[in-house]
């Protein structure tokens, strides 16, 4: 960082200065210096350690992608080969696929939801600090726990979904065999663990919303659900848009939660026929399971575009709402 | 504000016993033999069977239970005390200081906070492998030992928690400013740090992908051993329970401990989880 030198705007020290104005000049030298180069000193460790290993990490996955590059070490320089060979993948088109429909098939239930339980929790509640507690319980489950626990109430033979469905007369479902129920299943548990969350993010939106619009509304004779769209969720707009940016975010990034639904060894291609794979799994296969690092860093700049592209989408569609 | 009736009651304890039943049948497969486990109608009451299933946790082959316990709890804890530090220090330093270049400075923070870690753990694996520490539980601490976001969110909350009379009066009685830091600023930040404390110690204690891609099941975290359970022993539930729920307890103890404020951290905004 570049060292910032003033003029200096301190008195020169009185020549007859007893014996402690000795000090003064050191002491004054010391403050400036310290005044300048502490704030320097105190944000260093950060941008030295960021730079280390979060941007430069960033930046080189896209000269690592332009390289036939294996666990052996870097190969040929490739050009743009290895997007060409990544969009005619098949195996890739359908990762980005099962991203974005778990994507969907988690989020707007999720959300709706997320406002249903915050408006119901915007009233004069007894024990209210028990039921945020109580909603926000999922947050705080490993992921991977949560992964367990619901392969195993969606097993196919001796999990409680089957059960459930029995008592109404479905047949049992083998939830992993197929795209629309492994989505399903796995959007359950991105749903169970982040509902509560994304409730208290409206639920501190809703607090803000004066009284008065409600008791105007209610005059006119708007009921609830008239109240709910016309009110609240116009003016907890910007609440709606961080959390749908922030679910897109997660879920372009969804890992955890399928691959353990996976089970066995392997579960990284997702299924049999890689009915569940997210574009997170495709990347972590072709990179460290096949040690195609060219590749995988294809694929990671590839994920890094659809959550840029989604979130300008989100942006715009925002923008024409208005 | 409205008076809720009972029927919002009623739907709301409908939604917590749904929060709260995965965790509740955690403990009850955790708890029982497998022989029971796909019964129906399914077994809802706890068993006998939770010191012998978290025996056989502890001596399952590959999956190294106790060591990936002491190792996230050994990582969590160094990533937490550490971000915590370095985001408060610079936070401090970018709403309090004066500096030349900080707007800059803090739009570089600002634009790198929303890209995900995940994108460049192709090369952060290649500097592991360069440095040797593959495998090493050195691996998952050192790059996480500072955090955009901590340092925004220090930013954010020093901006309103320290009066800025107060550092004046402190530089007045000729305290440097490190010393200003240490003992006015950072007992003003301590509620938001502790917000940022909590929510960087659960994330730590869940990282997945990173671990997974780095360690060996030698020298695993809990979440790498959790995976490895999933992947050798995934027709013994009560074994994979047992290690999900043992794995959950550290978080569940944070969260009967200070529950309330993670709560306040998420409605003041600004906190992710």
């Amino acid at each position: 960082m570049a060292t910032h030198l003033r003029p200096s705007t301190a008195a020169p020290p009185t020549r007859d200065a007893p014996a402690p104005g000795a000090h003064r000049p050191r002491e004054k030298l010391l403050s400036r210096l310290d005044r300048g180069g502490s704030p320097y000193l105190f944000i260093a460790p950060f941008f030295l350690l960021f730079a280390v290993f979060g941007l430069y990490p960033l930046g080189y996955t896209a000269w690592v992608s332009l390289h036939d590059w294996t666990i052996s070490g870097k190969g040929d320089y490739v050009g743009l080969a290895n997007y060409r060979q990544l969009f005619g993948d098949p195996d890739f088109w359908n990762a980005l696929g099962n991203t974005l429909g778990m994507l969907v098939v988690a989020t707007v239930p999720q959300l709706v939801l997320a406002l249903i339980v915050a408006s119901l929790l915007n009233q004069q509640l007894r024990a209210m600090t028990f039921l945020r507690l109580g909603i926000l319980l999922p947050i705080v489950t490993s992921v991977a726990a949560v992964g367990i626990v619901f392969s195993q109430i969606f097993d196919r033979d001796a999990g409680m979904a089957n059960g459930l469905l029995g008592l109404v007369g479905v047949h049992p479902v083998d939830w992993r065999a197929d795209k629309w129920s492994s989505w399903l299943a796995i959007s359950t548990m991105v749903d169970w663990r982040w509902t509560g969350y994304n409730s208290l993010i409206y639920l501190a939106a809703m607090q803000a919303i004066p009284r008065e619009l409600y008791e105007a509304a209610a005059v006119d004779g708007a009921g609830r659900i008239r109240q709910l769209r016309s009110i609240t969720v116009p003016m907890i707009r910007p609440a709606v848009i961080f959390t749908v940016i922030s679910s897109t975010i997660a879920g372009m990034q969804l890992f955890t939660e399928p691959l353990i639904f996976g089970q066995g060894p392997d579960a990284i291609s997702g299924g049999s026929l890689r009915q569940f794979q997210t574009v997170s799994m495709f990347m972590f296969e072709k990179a460290f399971r096949n040690f195609d690092y060219g590749y995988g860093s294809a694929v990671a700049w590839m994920i890094f575009l659809v959550i840029m592209l989604l979130t300008a989408i989100n942006f715009f569609i925002v923008r024409r709402m208005k | 504000m409205r008076k809720a009736g009972p029927l919002v009651y009623l739907t709301l304890s409908g939604a917590i016993v749904l929060s709260a039943f995965p965790l509740y049948w955690l403990f009850v497969i955790a708890s029982r033999s497998n022989d029971v486990v796909g019964d129906w109608p399914p077994p809802l009451l706890p068993g006998s069977h939770l010191f012998g299933n978290v025996s056989r946790l502890f001596a399952a082959e590959d999956a190294n239970f106790l060591k990936g316990m002491a190792n996230s709890a050994i990582a969590s804890l160094a990533v937490t005390v550490s971000v915590v530090f370095f985001s408060t220090l610079a936070g401090f330093a970018f709403a309090k200081l004066r500096f030349r270049g900080k707007n800059f400075l803090l739009m570089i923070i600002l634009a790198t906070m929303m890209i995900p870690v995940q994108m460049g753990i192709i090369p952060l694996y290649m500097i592991m492998v360069k440095l040797g520490w593959e495998d090493r539980l050195q691996a998952v601490i050192v790059p996480f030992l500072v955090s955009a976001f901590g340092v925004f969110l220090m930013r954010q909350y020093a901006e309103r928690a320290v009066p800025d009379e107060l550092i004046e009066a402190a530089r007045m009685d000729g305290c440097h400013t490190f010393r200003i830091y240490w003992t006015v600023v950072l007992p003003a930040l301590r509620p938001g740090a502790a917000v940022l404390a909590l929510f960087t110690f659960m994330g730590t204690w869940n990282e997945f992908l990173w671990p997974l891609a780095v360690l060996e099941s030698d020298n695993p975290t809990v979440q790498f051993s959790l995976n490895q359970l999933s992947t050798s022993y995934y027709t013994d539930y009560t074994l994979m329970f047992s290690g999900a729920l043992v794995a959950t307890l550290p978080l569940l103890a944070v969260f009967a401990v200070s529950g309330r404020q993670i709560i306040g951290g998420i409605m003041e905004g600004a906190v992710k989880a």
